[in-house]
């Protein structure tokens, strides 16, 4: 967010201690260059001056609420142009207004119009091209932070995910099924080796990609899913629908595996019996819609459920991709715990930038 | 005959170390259980010599479990965690197992358990798991809830849901809204295992839930009373105050 200009307390001294000095000089300039008498003469001055600091606060507000695209500097330039015309005529129709009767001043004040006019533009247009200088640095600067943060953290939850989710559970326990199969069913074990195989190359290839289909994203989870199974025997079974026209559809790697390890967790790990996890995609309105629904026992949940690192970061990353805070939604009944994730296609996204 | 439960939510886990206790025609595998609920029941009904365990389960894990029970058995965890299991070897328990484990580690373990017991012919064991279970109290596996038995049942606590905590003899009273539980532990154990964000030991007897804390008076000299959200009143000594304030971020 863009600060506004009155609430930076330095810019607000600038102004007014400048307003005041040139306030001053100009006033002591009237005074002794053209002899005007000192009442006239701080009048002029002030009124002058403060409507000037008006003008220029004020152009540097609106800019900060409206940029056009195109053609900035020709509304800049305008704007301006008609700002100065405005606080022309009002400083003089108000200083006529308190000295009508001296005549020698109104002369005067009439035949210094272009000379008041060419300073007055000077400066607001000054301010003017400025602040359209610094609003633009700014918005360019809180880009780059986003775009940085934004990888930052997508390295952060790949490096989370492989040291806290694989490694001390997944991958070991994985490992220990592999040694029980071997003496009993050792085809059924090497199955297992490829595909858990496929599933850390999956991890690691994807890696530098921003964009992925959701066929292959669908692909890696089933592989996720199918090694489950063998560790749990047939307690999880899994229901994946992707519906048609969803095959062309894009969205961000690592996003829905820490929805389904989630579901997983919850739905599997802290229960018993035979479950189903499920996994729902569809396309409405350009938006891919990802639903994943497991089973979970509300009277067993450990408090404060989906503010884990797994949701938490999915949230910020749609925020981060999309600037929108409404692409994750979690819903859950007495039994069913819902995640739903939208995901907006990149080239509507580039339409929006 | 040695009896052995073997308790662990995956099938196949299972299913190894019963292969690997092939080699040991002497240990009788009674039971394999699926969770610490199953398993708690299997212990008080077969009266094991041995437990192999698994430490994440369902419901409630491994540590929880072996809390509630009354009669110990020896202890070989069996788990992929490393962290827990760092913490087991220090302080020396039957054995801690990282899955996948060998044939050969296996063997050691239960192994060196015989020896000892034939050497000696009393558990000996049961110390050292006992010493095991102070130490990874405190890791916060499960420090975000206790676990109690109440007529046979299990009930889980929520630690938020926790009023305070009330020395009362050999037993530690657990005090929440529905009501009063009773646990087998000692005060400065959950002053351990407890988060001090959340809990302070304001009283020799007593451990209080900040969050539940309204308002605090003065009481007697140099005492104060601590006012719960439900009314209730809990003393706060003079070296408990100090604590208090920290707590509550004072």
């Amino acid at each position: 967010m863009i600060k506004r200009p009155l609430s930076d307390r330095s810019f607000r001294w600038t102004l007014i201690v400048t307003t005041y000095v040139f306030l001053l000089i100009y006033g002591v300039v009237l005074i002794q260059w053209y002899r005007l008498s000192p009442a006239i003469a701080w009048a002029d001055s002030a009124v002058h001056l403060l409507l000037l600091a008006f003008a220029v606060l004020l152009i540097h507000h609106n800019l900060s609420y409206y940029r056009p695209g195109k053609g900035r500097y020709v509304f800049v330039i305008s704007y301006s142009t008609v700002l100065t015309g405005l606080w022309l005529a009002a400083a003089t129709c108000q200083l006529k207004y308190f000295f009508h009767l001296d005549t020698v001043y109104a002369q005067w004040l009439n035949q210094s119009l272009p000379v008041h006019f060419i300073i007055g533009w000077l400066v607001i247009t000054g301010m003017g091209l400025r602040s359209l200088a610094f609003y633009d640095m700014v918005e360019q600067r809180e880009d780059l932070a986003r775009k940085e943060t934004s990888e930052r953290l997508s390295r952060e939850a790949e490096l989370y995910k492989l040291r806290q989710q694989l490694q001390p559970h997944f991958l070991f326990n994985s490992l220990n099924s592999i040694n029980a199969l071997i003496a009993i069913r050792p085809q059924e074990a090497r199955e297992m080796v490829l595909r858990l195989s496929d599933f850390l190359r999956g991890t690691l290839r994807r890696e530098d990609q921003q964009w992925i289909l959701l066929p292959e994203e669908l692909q890696y989870l089933q592989w996720y899913l199918d090694i489950e199974k063998v560790r749990f025997g047939h307690r999880l079974s899994t229901e994946v629908v992707a519906q048609a026209g969803t095959d062309t559809l894009l969205m961000p790697p690592m996003l829905l595996q820490p929805v389904v390890e989630n579901a997983i967790k919850y739905g599997l790990y802290d229960t018993t019996d035979a479950i189903t996890i499920t996994i729902k995609a569809w396309v409405q309105d350009n938006m891919l819609y990802v639903q994943v629904q497991n089973p979970y026992d509300s009277a067993l949940q450990q408090p404060h459920r989906g503010t884990g690192f797994g949701l938490s970061s999915i949230r910020r990353r749609l925020y981060l991709l999309f600037a929108r805070q409404d692409l994750l939604e979690t819903s859950c009944d007495d039994l069913i715990f819902t995640t739903l994730i939208k995901v907006p296609q990149p080239h509507d996204k580039s339409n929006n930038n | 005959m040695i009896k052995a439960i073997i308790i662990d939510d995956e099938p196949l886990a299972r299913l190894v170390v019963r292969e690997y206790l092939q080699g040991f025609p002497q240990v009788t595998v009674l039971q394999e259980c699926n969770d610490g609920f199953e398993g708690l029941k299997a212990i008080q009904q077969h009266q094991p010599d041995i437990l192999f365990l698994d430490v994440q389960m369902p419901k409630i894990n491994g540590f929880e479990m072996l809390e509630l029970v009354e009669e110990m058995p020896a202890v070989i965890f069996t788990t992929a965690f490393e962290e827990h299991a760092i913490r087991a070897f220090e302080v020396n328990a039957v054995d801690y197992l990282l899955k996948p484990f060998s044939k050969d580690r296996f063997e050691k373990a239960l192994q060196k358990w015989l020896d000892r017991q034939s050497s000696t012919n009393t558990t000996t064991t049961t110390p050292d798991t006992t010493q095991l279970l102070e130490t990874a109290a405190a890791s916060p596996l499960q420090s975000n809830r206790i676990v109690v038995k109440i007529n046979g049942k299990i009930k889980i606590i929520p630690v938020q849901d926790v009023h305070y905590l009330e020395a009362a003899d050999d037993y530690v009273k657990i005090v929440t809204q529905e009501g009063p539980f009773l646990k087998n532990k000692t005060m400065s154990f959950f002053e351990q295992s407890l988060d001090p964000q959340q809990f302070a030991r304001v009283h020799r007897s007593y451990i209080l839930n900040v969050n539940q804390v309204t308002r605090i008076e003065p009481y007697e000299k140099e005492n104060h009373l601590a006012i719960l959200r439900n009314g209730a009143k809990v003393p706060v000594s003079k070296t408990g105050y100090p604590k208090l304030k920290t707590a509550l971020g004072l």
